[in-house]
């Protein structure tokens, strides 16, 4: 998977998060939120996850967390990759 | 399976709710990937219920999905994303005839086999929210075996019929008796449409009480506060339950006597009423009913 664009997916409304990802050449987390230190290295193994499934060298991502559960942060990660890479054949 | 009173619709795109859903105390939830969802968030609401239902423990509840209709350019995506995620049924709307839902079971079917399901696993509730599909209803519940339900939208189909959507619901009278004579001759379960004055609770409990008395198995909400009031009007009175108990005691006393016909509170009791008798202990066990001491 290739990033062509920069995307967004999600809200800041409680229980969910705001992900931003754009083209880079490595991998590069950046996680904000109230209980960020806490979920940092769960927030950094599910991006790395996600990454690895999309088959992504590298994107750099930006999470505001405000309270989302994993299965919301991935959803919204996985939201903003695809459309990040709209119109763009995958690899 | 257990009855099924209530339906919570819970927008697709919202994590908060869905995740709290097992705390509401529905039976059932519909995770909307249609009206509740904007256009620019389709494929945001899509992914999100598609990773709730692969990893998320719901508890006891039936999940349900309502898709993007068929005429939307959305339907294809919603049914290849969803169907492997394998809810209880997906909600097809605006049915207006057999072949529409024959159409979504031949496309899910593909999915099913696809995907190693069992084919028939995700099963059909059909909307009936236009005149012509209320004119159709019967031949839309026996479409086919993955048809599950028949659900009423009341909302459009007043919009169809050029009328407004009344408190009293006297515009809806004859489309919900025809939707459920439908239902229960296909032997299929029937939701009523929501209520839409969340602050109305009189009023909500007065149409339950109406939707019960004409023959729905349940009622859609659209807000948590209302499903103690919707189940408030499906629960059995106690005159009832202790009738019911009478009634599958005898029908269990002939069984094992080997005779057809049985007598409760000296009247005849044939096989539909020993159906509806069964049906109300399977709700009553929902309020806790005792069964001791009939």
């Amino acid at each position: 998977m290739i990033l062509l664009n920069t995307a967004s997916a999600g809200t800041l409304e409680s229980s969910d998060c705001l992900v931003t990802v754009s083209p880079a050449e490595k991998l590069k987390l950046e996680y904000k939120g109230a209980n960020s230190e806490v979920f940092a290295e769960r927030t950094m193994q599910l991006v790395e996850s996600v990454s690895k499934k999309c088959c992504l060298s590298g994107a750099e991502i930006s999470i505001q967390d405000q309270g989302a559960l994993e299965i919301t942060i991935k959803a919204r990660l996985e939201t903003a990759l695809i459309r990040a890479v709209k119109g763009v054949a995958k690899e | 399976m257990k009855p099924c009173r209530t339906m919570l619709y819970i927008p697709g795109d919202s994590p908060g709710m869905i995740q709290h859903a097992p705390v509401f105390g529905a039976d059932s939830i519909l995770l909307d990937l249609e009206d509740a969802v904007a256009l620019t968030e389709k494929d945001a609401a899509r992914k999100m219920v598609a990773c709730y239902l692969k990893d998320y423990d719901f508890k006891d509840l039936i999940v349900t999905v309502r898709v993007n209709g068929a005429d939307t350019e959305f339907f294809d995506d919603d049914l290849k994303e969803i169907i492997p995620c394998v809810p209880a049924a997906i909600r097809i709307p605006k049915c207006n005839g057999p072949e529409d839902v024959l159409a979504a079971d031949k496309k899910i079917e593909e999915i099913e086999k696809s995907n190693s399901i069992p084919v028939g696993k995700v099963r059909i509730h059909a909307m009936i929210e236009t005149a012509v599909g209320v004119e159709n209803a019967f031949f839309i519940a026996s479409a086919c075996p993955r048809v599950q339900a028949l659900t009423l939208g009341g909302q459009d189909l007043t919009a169809d019929m050029g009328v407004q959507k009344t408190k009293e619901g006297w515009e809806l009278f004859y489309a919900r008796s025809r939707v459920v004579v439908a239902a229960r001759a296909a032997g299929v379960d029937v939701y009523d449409t929501v209520w839409a004055d969340i602050s109305d609770k009189e009023g909500l409990l007065k149409e339950c009480r109406s939707i019960v008395g004409l023959g729905f198995t349940g009622k859609a909400a659209i807000h948590p506060d209302q499903i103690e009031t919707i189940h408030q009007a499906f629960m059995p009175n106690e005159k009832e339950f202790r009738k019911a108990l009478r009634i599958m005691e005898a029908a269990e006393n002939a069984k094992k006597e080997g005779k057809g016909v049985i007598s409760v509170d000296g009247k005849m009791v044939d096989a539909p009423v020993v159906a509806r008798a069964r049906h109300l202990l399977e709700l009553a066990d929902l309020y806790g009913f005792e069964r001791s001491g009939s």
